[in-house]
């Protein structure tokens, strides 16, 4: 008999609210090891606090989580030192960088997590430099964080947790901020991993980029998964994408005939087919 | 004042607080004699003079301190006339007005009548409000001097090898990470309040504008400090303070404990 390998999470059924205003509702899912996968929403629908729930950041009222087979809860964490396990295999980047920079240089910055996770000293200085120069911020590293642009603090926030090298990447809105060209060294990034053992969650509303960063898309709307496929099932389906408000009316004219019609992201696909 | 000085103004002192921050990181960085001793011999070091200070009954004790204070700030490479911007300045402000009725309502010997008022300024009210002015001077300009010449991480991992318990340390890590935070908020409401104003804002109008900006302030802060604690807490912060530079204790390191245990048991001994 072969043996069902264990997901990476399993989310069963899970309620969360704040201040009584709720932010999940009724949301199951499974994601598998080694699996890339997009959430999919409009803003609100739910995918920060999804991530924070898988990070273990939260705990969501109702329903279960479970990580490598392991229930994520408060206690769970506590006992036997699970937290650092669990800490040294999943990692999120957030989408507000400002709250993840909280050192006073870059340096110390990318450093913080390999401390808290006990790294030795040589491993962070080399670990750290090689981050540094495969982020293209070694010029930033004695610089104080609150003191870099948008883009430069989305850079180091990224740096920060992938220095940590984890199992497990949530990234909420990664490239959010960025200029086109950070924008395109993310999205390569996370291309590198496809096929690796890597598991990579990502929240975002960018369609565009949606098909290079994953190879399964679930869209949330208010707090519950309504939809879940590969990215060009997702993407050819108009009416999902406008009932998340994922796509809007577009509304132009051609000298005097104004006209609308649903914003359109043409994929790969797409293109490939009418060459 | 007109509305767009008051602006300005506040956020030429956001400016200036993030400038001081980057001031007091290059300080703590660079050599001088406070510097070259372990972080915990200057946190043990300077708790303990404060410690005589506030215990010191002398005057010309606690004046002693204050001027081997400022021989240490000099020796440390800072400049006294910041010292005296930062601190003595602002504390002469807060404690003279707390110091000031003692000069009139200690009883003892008159030396000055004011005429008019019918107040009488004694001798040892007079003495009284000087020893209150000067330790609070001496005190905050010794915990002034070590948050200059230390970075503020390794003080926080002094103190926890010093077995302060790791939730005060926590509380201290977390003020100190998301003031800048607060502040870089406060400058961009400002700013965009100053993009949408036309004409001047009277005196009751600017003192609405700064409660409302401190009340929505409050309220961002208490969000903020969660958000910056689940992001520690995301990258495996567990109330350890830790850092890349291990500390170590030398000869010069004994010698300056010595020195400042000394110099403290010596001030308490004097100024009993």
């Amino acid at each position: 008999m072969t043996e069902t390998p264990t997901a990476a999470f399993e989310v069963n059924g899970i309620t969360f609210d704040y201040d009584g205003i709720p932010a999940i509702r009724g949301l199951s899912l499974r994601i598998e090891r080694g699996e890339r996968v997009a959430l999919l929403g409009a803003n609100g629908s739910g995918k920060s606090t999804l991530l924070r729930i898988l990070d273990a950041l939260c705990f969501p009222t109702t329903g279960t989580v479970s990580f490598a087979g392991n229930a994520l809860t408060p206690d769970s964490l506590q006992r036997n030192g699970y937290s650092l396990t669990f800490r040294r295999q999943v990692a999120l980047v957030f989408q507000n960088p400002d709250v993840q920079l909280f050192n006073p240089t870059v340096f110390d910055e990318i450093a913080y997590g390999p401390l808290q996770l006990r790294w030795s000293k040589d491993d962070i200085l080399r670990r750290v430099n090689e981050t540094l120069s495969l982020m293209g911020i070694s010029h930033l590293k004695e610089r104080p964080p609150y003191r870099l642009s948008g883009g430069e603090k989305k850079r180091v926030a990224l740096a920060s947790v992938l220095v940590l090298d984890p199992e497990v990447l949530l990234l909420d809105e990664p490239t959010a901020t960025l200029d086109p060209r950070s924008q395109s060294q993310v999205v390569d990034l996370i291309q590198q991993w496809k096929g690796t053992a890597k598991t990579v969650i990502t929240a975002t509303h960018q369609l565009d980029i949606v098909e290079d960063i994953a190879d399964r898309v679930l869209v949330l709307e208010a707090g519950s998964v309504i939809a879940s496929g590969t990215p060009s099932e997702i993407l050819a389906n108009q009416p999902l994408l406008l009932r998340a408000n994922l796509v809007h009316a577009h509304r132009h004219s051609h000298g005097n005939i104004v006209h609308s019609h649903p914003h359109q992201h043409p994929h790969s696909h797409d293109e490939h087919e009418q060459q | 004042m007109s509305q767009e000085s008051f602006i300005e103004s506040t956020l030429r002192g956001f400016a200036r607080a993030f400038s001081k921050a980057l001031i007091s990181e290059q300080a703590a960085s660079q050599p001088g004699l406070l510097q070259s001793f372990d972080p915990r011999v200057r946190v043990l070091g300077v708790l303990a003079l404060a410690i005589s200070v506030v215990v010191c009954r002398n005057l010309v004790v606690i004046a002693t301190l204050m001027g081997l204070t400022i021989l240490l700030a000099i020796a440390s490479r800072l400049s006294v006339w910041s010292l005296a911007r930062r601190v003595w300045f602002v504390v002469l402000g807060f404690t003279g007005l707390i110091a000031l009725p003692a000069v009139f309502i200690t009883p003892g010997s008159r030396i000055h009548l004011l005429q008019g008022v019918d107040l009488s300024i004694s001798a040892q009210g007079l003495r009284t409000a000087a020893l209150l002015v000067l330790r609070v001077e001496t005190a905050a300009t010794l915990m002034t001097v070590l948050v200059l010449c230390t970075p503020w991480i390794h003080i926080l991992k002094s103190l926890r090898s010093l077995r302060m318990p790791a939730e005060i340390v926590t509380m201290l890590a977390m003020t100190h990470r998301y003031v800048f935070l607060l502040i870089e908020t406060a400058n961009q409401m400002f700013e965009s309040r100053q993009s949408r104003m036309v004409g001047n804002l009277t005196g009751p109008e600017k003192r609405r504008m700064t409660a409302r900006t401190a009340g929505v302030l409050l309220s961002k802060s208490v969000e903020l400090s969660h958000e910056v604690y689940l992001a520690m807490l995301s990258r495996g912060f567990d109330g350890e303070v830790r850092v890349l530079t291990d500390f170590r204790l030398g000869a010069l390191d004994y010698l300056g404990l010595t020195g400042f245990a000394s110099a403290a048991c010596l001030a308490i001994w004097m100024g009993r």
